[in-house]
């Protein structure tokens, strides 16, 4: 294949990762914006929305669309339940104190990876899409008679594919929405402007919080449950992913939402070119050193507002 | 320094020098093992215990240590004692070059950066996987591992100089807390903005403190590279910052006996559940989780209400 279509190629690609990543991401955000703790644990919870993905469509057994569906609806809703009953059980015990919130959630990290080795085994697992057909695609090209498409020979996509892409924006059109004009997007705002004036103005502080941690959660379930059909569930997929939603968080701005999902779009396009192009070890290396000096020289991130 | 305080630490030495005729193969190969990796929670207990940097990025000077020592023995051929030097060497240039970028970020920023800092260090250590064997590590070469006519591998001379390296760096930690400089530090922990109102330049200390505790770490990964023989990527994953963390946390951050008790408590535990299950590391979340809740000062933080100048 020649560079022009290769490059098409490689940023498809890096857009269906960036739609995952900005639904997941959002969801972090989501979880930092409104109770200023950084849950360590995301990443599981996008790993148990994909093997919980695995486990209705397997046990239902309809058809692939039927399963699909039900997947989606299910997992997130299950992963949103676990995550608010940790919230209560435990982050609210320690007050949502930073740094113990943090070491709390590497513990969750290992209990919740470490029941999936136990339960759902070390084995990947595939989904099957609910439908997955091959959309080749044109390239232009200078012939004879002047400007002419051609289809070449690997430059493809599936309809999956492009289906994950359009998920993830109308999905993450719907929460802004959401946060902007509804009443219990209201009061989630208020609660992270000032929680204490919230409370005081009745508004059931704790309660917002472990809505908040649950829906953070099943946004990354909910990210699993898309991406499981192009890549295999797994327990130990949280951890990257984990790494790359962080990435996409700092960069973007602790907290904000237009700023996730354009540092998603951004570090999911440039992995996916960087990964085609060189290695993907390298790809890493160059987004963790640039999250870490975005956080040591411009803590605000590159699209954050400066702290009020 | 009280007469009691003396007496603990050293009982606590001398307990674990005559432990070397005592114990059993097994748990005498456990111990020593022990040993070296409470060298390297205790070097992480001076940047979180004393200084209240949390840091989650340690295994990367641990792993510097250990890839700084084996590398050279690897591919330079050098003796245990110069390649001992070359990764603690290689450990406080990594340590003196991450704390001058990460200090300028504080709680959890700094957490993050420290965090990203040993990933991309883990990262580097596979995409150079010419030179480091990647993935696979490497067995450091047996001529590294003697000095003079004594072969470190083997269990008795294994023993003592894990032994050795832990009293240095205990006594050396213990009078580094109780002179001035640490006192600064702990002073640092409470509150920063107090220490600095009262003069002290609290951005040098902590990069001295970042410095020593990067620097032990990476003793002890050099000396676990020369007395184990082995050197692998693992150790320089997340796992491992985590697991120091646990260990101090486990041990009592901030006291000097607390490394070791946490090290050797997760070390059997760890050792124990292995035999029941492959998910070892969900007694480690497990204790996480309750360590945070019931008990955010440790065992020797909870033997310390009652014995209440415990160092």
């Amino acid at each position: 294949m020649e560079f022009g279509p290769y490059l098409l190629l490689a940023c498809l690609e890096g857009a269906v990762l960036a739609a995952v990543l900005a639904l997941m991401a959002s969801g972090l955000s989501l979880v930092f914006g409104v109770m200023r703790v950084v849950n360590v644990a995301h990443g599981e919870f996008y790993m148990l929305g994909a093997v919980a993905a695995w486990a209705v469509t397997s046990m239902l057994g309809a058809g692939a669309v039927a399963n699909f569906v039900a997947a989606l609806v299910i997992a997130p809703l299950a992963v949103g339940l676990l995550a608010a009953a940790a919230d209560m059980t435990i982050l609210k015990r320690l007050e949502y104190d930073p740094e113990r919130t943090i070491v709390a959630t590497i513990g969750l990290l290992y209990v919740i990876q470490q029941l999936t080795l136990m339960t759902y085994g070390a084995d990947a697992r595939p989904v099957v899409a609910p439908f997955n057909s091959r959309i080749a695609l044109p390239w232009v090209e200078w012939g004879e008679n002047g400007l002419s498409l051609y289809y070449p020979w690997g430059l493809s996509t599936t309809s999956y594919k492009l289906f994950v892409i359009v998920a993830a924006v109308v999905l993450i059109t719907g929460l802004r929405l959401f946060m902007a004009h509804s009443r219990a997007g209201l009061i989630m705002r208020a609660t992270q402007l000032d929680g204490e004036m919230a409370t005081a103005f009745g508004v059931p502080v704790e309660r917002v919080y472990a809505i908040v941690f649950g829906a953070g959660a099943a946004l990354a379930a909910l990210a699993g449950v898309l991406i499981v059909p192009i890549q295999q569930a797994h327990y130990l997929m949280g951890g990257d992913a984990l790494l790359l939603s962080f990435i996409v968080v700092i960069i973007g701005g602790l907290g904000s939402l237009t700023g996730t999902v354009v540092a998603a779009i951004l570090i999911g396009m440039s992995d996916g070119i960087i990964s085609v192009f060189f290695s993907p070890t390298l790809a890493k290396i160059i987004a963790t050193l640039v999250v870490a000096l975005v956080l040591v020289f411009r803590p605000q991130g590159l699209f954050g507002a400066k702290d009020r | 320094m009280s007469r009691r305080d003396w007496s603990l630490h050293l009982g606590l030495v001398a307990l674990l020098f005559a432990l070397n005729w005592i114990l059993p193969a097994y748990h005498h190969g456990v111990v020593a093992r022990v040993m070296v990796l409470a060298v390297f929670a205790m070097g992480y207990n001076v940047a979180f215990g004393y200084t209240g940097l949390l840091s989650l990025g340690h295994a990367m000077y641990f792993a510097a240590g250990m890839y700084g020592t084996g590398l050279v023995a690897l591919h330079l051929e050098a003796g245990a004692i110069p390649a001992w030097f070359a990764g603690l060497g290689a450990g406080l240039l990594l340590a003196l070059v991450t704390g001058l970028l990460a200090l300028r970020t504080a709680g959890v920023s700094f957490m993050i950066v420290t965090l990203m800092f040993a990933q991309a260090f883990y990262l580097g250590i596979l995409y150079f996987g010419d030179i480091t064997h990647g993935d696979d590590g490497f067995v450091v070469p047996n001529a590294a591992r003697r000095v003079a006519e004594v072969a470190l591998s083997d269990a008795g001379p294994r023993y003592l100089i894990g032994w050795a390296l832990f009293s240095v760096t205990m006594i050396g930690t213990l009078w580094l807390v109780r002179a001035p400089f640490g006192r600064v530090l702990v002073a640092i922990r409470e509150n920063e903005d107090r220490a600095r109102l009262l003069g002290y330049d609290t951005g040098r200390r902590k990069l001295g403190a970042l410095v020593i505790s990067g620097g032990i770490s990476a003793g002890a990964g050099a000396a676990y590279a020369l007395l184990f023989g082995y050197v692998g990527a693992s150790f320089a994953g997340v796992q491992y910052s985590i697991f120091a963390l646990l260990w101090v946390l486990l041990g009592g951050a901030g006291t000097v006996i607390g490394p070791l008790v946490g090290t050797l408590f997760m070390y059997y535990l760890v050792d124990l559940s292995t035999e029941v299950t492959d998910a070892y590391m969900l007694i480690a979340g497990i204790v996480l989780i309750l360590l945070t809740l019931f008990m955010p000062r440790g065992i020797t933080g909870a033997l310390r209400q009652v014995w209440r100048d415990l160092p």
